[in-house]
């Protein structure tokens, strides 16, 4: 597809974000985080953004939100449009501000991202004051009203304790309720379960969903778990060394997969389907070193299916569908080996 | 006997002030057989972790015993039983980050428990290691190195070899892998599972993750706020759970695979495991079980024997 179509389209999406590259001053040299990211967010949709730590996917979403520090980072390229209107580089548009207003954030650590000395209810009423200029007791009301919305019960008693009081559960509602205060139109969970057991991870994930239900915002959900993505995501972007490999719909990802990452991923994790005694075959080495990326596909090194070319360059985005690319070459018409295995593996694994 | 550890009624509290104690393992009696796998799953401060340590001998126990190869081991470790014990029980140790002293080499810290054993030179241990790190799937030039040289799978390589080069014939894997990334989680399940193999050892895992302790086990034993609520062969708790609080566990494990989430029927209980401090009498799940009982809230249930197949469930619905 090319990128004038896309941006006929760009008048329908929420958020799109084009070629998108992210780098960092250390004293070792210059860490290529993110390396040219391209995907978009629907109107109430939830996107999934998964790869392993260091493939850059916190950093993509923290570019958006102006959260990375500059120096050391610095955001070499790309650009991120909410409803076609720039947001790198800027605080507000049109007079309301992105960050905590358009686009609200959970984090992954809900114990060390709130502040010890405030009660919950002030922490939650800040956003309101500043981003709606609210007055304190309209806003502290309000908060109560946000948390009885996230399910904490006895909300009113609850807006007056202090994190501590709280359990890691009842934490993360609290920072969904304070992320979600200004109604914005894309929330941003960075990991907001990995800190959390199973059946409280199912609780939170439930919240989300209801609230996207009831308030019609976008979900970025940035996760390492394949269960999570299953359970919650529209749409999937898996990222491998700061560059998003393959992009598509849940059920393309998962059940056609079409880049070796993928599939690998894939086969290292258990499946509990009773008729299939699956073996785990783990993705032997490591990612690359981002100070000095391969000039060619980062997963070359660590992939079944390199050939020659993958070592030297990188690929294009080859379309398998109007909304599903796969990063890979073995998609070009000329690749010798026609990636049926891949095909096979991606459908049956 | 074939069992070759079993850990009887055995109990481990923590004093924490103005008479208050926390209950963190309470009679759980679990046996192990040889060349077994158990798996042991629960949230957490169910105790897992307590419960493996306290196996090992790294925290004394408050009352209840543990036997292996029939031999009651002490109730509180001296130097001299933890030095005998070290060839037979290791750990492996959840966070490859804490649990490896930054101070030493990767060699000084494979070599720490083999060098109390004096019948070896030094070097016959340095070949030793070499050996091991090779097994791993290191490099024997590695041994020069801090930990800090190394990413989190590789350290947990080192981990391996030093609970496996006393040539135990018992490991407790506290969270071996759950530090790590999905690729290499699945190498460290295949190199543990290859030296079980071929060493014959027996394996306590601790775990969180259903699946990977499905795959991984022959039995799976699950906790809840310091007691044993189901015992039995992995893949048929899995599939087939009897106790509420396994169904629920195992109902809120997200499974890759996008069309059976969607079909799924939400089985998301409210609240939270209550403090191991204050613990409820009766069934210590009652206050979340979405089938509790009258009984439930003041009878404790024992954990019993189910009459067709071979379960362990501690729940009055099975009485």
């Amino acid at each position: 597809m090319s990128r004038a179509s896309l941006a006929n389209e760009a008048a329908l999406v929420l958020l799109e974000v084009e070629n998108l590259a992210v780098e960092f001053d250390t004293y070792g040299g210059i860490v290529k985080a993110v390396r040219g990211v391209n995907f978009t967010v629907d109107h109430g949709k939830t996107l999934a953004i998964v790869g392993e730590s260091g493939c850059g996917k916190s950093v993509t979403v923290q570019s958006m939100m102006g959260l990375i520090p500059m120096p050391p980072g610095h955001i070499t390229s790309g650009s991120a449009r909410l409803r076609g209107t720039e947001v790198l580089g800027r605080n507000s548009i049109d007079g309301k501000e992105i960050r905590g207003a358009e686009i609200g954030m959970i984090f992954q650590d809900p114990m060390t991202s709130l502040n010890p000395t405030m009660m919950i209810g002030d922490q939650i009423a800040e956003p309101l004051q500043v981003h709606k200029g609210y007055g304190y007791r309209q806003a502290f009301d309000e908060a109560v009203r946000l948390l009885e919305m996230s399910k904490i019960p006895e909300a009113s008693k609850r807006a007056r304790q202090y994190p501590f009081e709280f359990s890691g559960g009842m934490l993360q509602r609290a920072m969904i309720a304070m992320a979600i205060s200004c109604k914005p139109s894309i929330l941003i969970a960075d990991e907001p379960t990995t800190a959390l057991d199973v059946t409280i991870q199912a609780q939170i994930l439930d919240l989300m969903q209801d609230l996207q239900h009831e308030t019609g915002m976008a979900i970025i959900l940035i996760t390492h778990d394949l269960g999570v993505v299953a359970r919650m995501a529209d749409d999937v972007a898996v990222m491998y060394a700061g560059k998003i490999v393959e992009h598509g719909s849940v059920d393309d990802v998962f059940y056609r997969s079409a880049h070796p990452y993928t599939v690998g991923l894939k086969e290292a994790m258990p499946t509990n389907d009773p008729t299939r005694q699956h073996e785990l075959h783990p993705i032997e080495g490591s990612p690359p070193d981002l100070f000095a990326p391969p000039p060619g596909c980062g997963y070359c090194a660590r992939c079944p299916f390199a050939m020659q070319i993958c070592d030297t360059r990188e690929s294009p985005d080859f379309f398998l569908k109007e909304q599903h690319f796969s990063r890979c070459w073995l998609h070009h018409e000329d690749s010798p080996s026609k990636p049926d295995d891949l095909y096979f593996k991606g459908r049956e694994a | 006997m074939s069992n070759l550890l079993k850990a009887a009624e055995l109990t481990r509290y923590f004093d924490i002030g103005r008479n208050q104690r926390v209950h963190a393992v309470e009679k759980v009696t679990l046996e192990v057989a040889e060349k077994e796998i158990v798996g042991l799953v629960g949230e957490s401060g169910s105790g897992k972790s307590t419960f493996g340590k306290t196996v090992v001998g790294l925290h004394a126990k408050t009352s209840g015993t543990v036997k292996f190869r029939g031999e009651t081991l002490p109730q509180k470790y001296r130097p001299a039983d933890f030095q005998r014990l070290a060839t037979k029980m290791q750990m492996i140790f959840q966070d490859p980050y804490s649990s490896l002293n930054p101070r030493m080499t990767v060699g000084e810290i494979i070599a720490e428990g083999i060098r109390l054993h004096p019948e070896l030179s030094a070097a016959d241990i340095r070949q030793l290691v070499a050996e091991w790190l090779e097994r791993v799937g290191l490099q024997a030039d590695h041994m020069s190195r801090y930990p800090h040289e190394f990413s989190g799978g590789q350290r947990q390589r080192i981990g391996i070899a030093r609970a496996l080069i006393l040539e135990p014939e018992f490991v407790v894997c506290d969270e071996p892998i759950s530090a790590l990334d999905v690729s290499v989680q699945a190498q460290v399940i295949n190199l543990l599972d290859e030296l079980k193999d071929k060493m014959g050892l027996t394996l306590l895992f601790i775990a969180h993750d259903l699946s990977m302790v499905r795959y991984v086990s022959d039995r799976m034993a699950v906790m809840y706020l310091g007691s044993l609520v189901e015992v039995g062969k992995a893949d048929e708790v899995y599939f087939d759970p009897k106790h509420p609080y396994t169904e629920v566990l195992i109902g809120s494990n997200p499974e890759p695979n996008p069309q059976l989430e969607r079909n799924r029927p939400s089985t998301t209980i409210q609240g939270e495991i209550p403090s191991p401090v204050n613990v409820p009498a009766g069934c210590r799940f009652a206050n979340r079980c979405p089938k509790v009982l009258d009984q439930c809230r003041t009878v404790t249930p024992e954990l019993i024997p189910l009459k067709d197949i071979n379960r362990q469930v501690a729940c009055h619905l099975y009485n």
